[in-house]
């Protein structure tokens, strides 16, 4: 049952991205920016938890999940160490997820050629 | 305006970009949910195996994930793959993997400095500075409000 509705949340939110792409001018590159901005102030007015605790992998794995992680992640730091706290937590509790696009990506560029478009 | 002007019209703008749309909206739903299932399986599968919190959890999920959406960038299935899922595909975190590999490959040519190491960002650049920025301002507001 989990599964099911991790698919259906997760399948859901990319229907918004798909909606946003097709019936205005944004670009993927706004799109996402809007998503993960979305997702870190929902996550902030407490609205986003509420979504991880229902689907989960369905709102993690969008990038509102991501704002929510970095959101997440500053407040907790905010609890606990204050403004300075604020500074790390973002970026301390998505950390697995950029540095591994950093090192994969390098890693690919340096294996694999360019794909001619 | 001529009848056949007309029909033609007609079918273009009330048939055509309608089911256009509500195909793409069912591709996205249908590749973005299997791959927030499998983040979901995923993150189960390092709770209950290897008995992992709900933080390193959420790690290992972005990780293989990442590893996932990097991998097949690099093989050029994505790419294929995004233009039959659309937002699917683009939406997950994998499609935030092929934003830093695609350019990170394209620009090889211009050197790994300058080129792949500058623009692999050059997608992603904007979701961190955003996102980033955001959190930080979240947090801020949080300790002189909350």
């Amino acid at each position: 049952m989990d599964f099911v509705k991790a698919f259906i949340v997760g399948g859901l939110i990319c229907v918004v991205g798909q909606i946003l792409i097709d019936r205005t001018s944004l670009t993927p590159a706004k799109i996402l920016v809007i998503f993960v901005v979305t997702g870190a102030v929902l996550s902030a007015l407490g609205l986003y938890q509420p979504l991880v605790d229902f689907a989960g992998g369905g709102a993690t794995v969008p990038l509102t999940g991501f704002g929510h992680s970095l959101a997440k992640g500053a407040i907790e730091g905010a609890k606990e160490k204050g403004i300075l706290g604020a500074f790390i937590g973002g970026i301390k509790n998505t950390a697995a997820g950029i540095s591994a696009a950093i090192l994969f990506g390098y890693i690919n560029a340096l294996i694999f050629k360019p794909k001619s478009k | 305006m001529s009848k056949i002007k007309k029909d033609y019209k007609n079918i273009v703008t009330q048939e055509m970009p309608k089911s256009k749309h509500l195909k793409n909206a069912i591709m996205a739903f249908i590749f973005g949910g299997i791959i927030c299932t499998l983040g979901h399986a995923i993150n189960v599968f390092g709770a209950s195996m290897w008995g992992l919190d709900k933080v390193d959890a959420a790690s290992l999920q972005a990780i293989v994930l990442v590893f996932l959406g990097a991998t097949l960038t690099g093989f050029g299935v994505y790419d294929k793959l995004g233009n039959i899922a659309g937002a699917g595909t683009i939406v997950p975190i994998t499609g935030f993997a092929n934003s830093i590999v695609a350019p990170a490959m394209e620009f090889k040519r211009e050197g790994l400095i300058m080129g792949t190491g500058a623009k692999m960002f050059i997608l992603a650049g904007p979701v961190l500075v955003n996102g980033i920025g955001a959190s930080v301002i979240i947090g801020l507001i949080y300790c002189f409000i909350g």
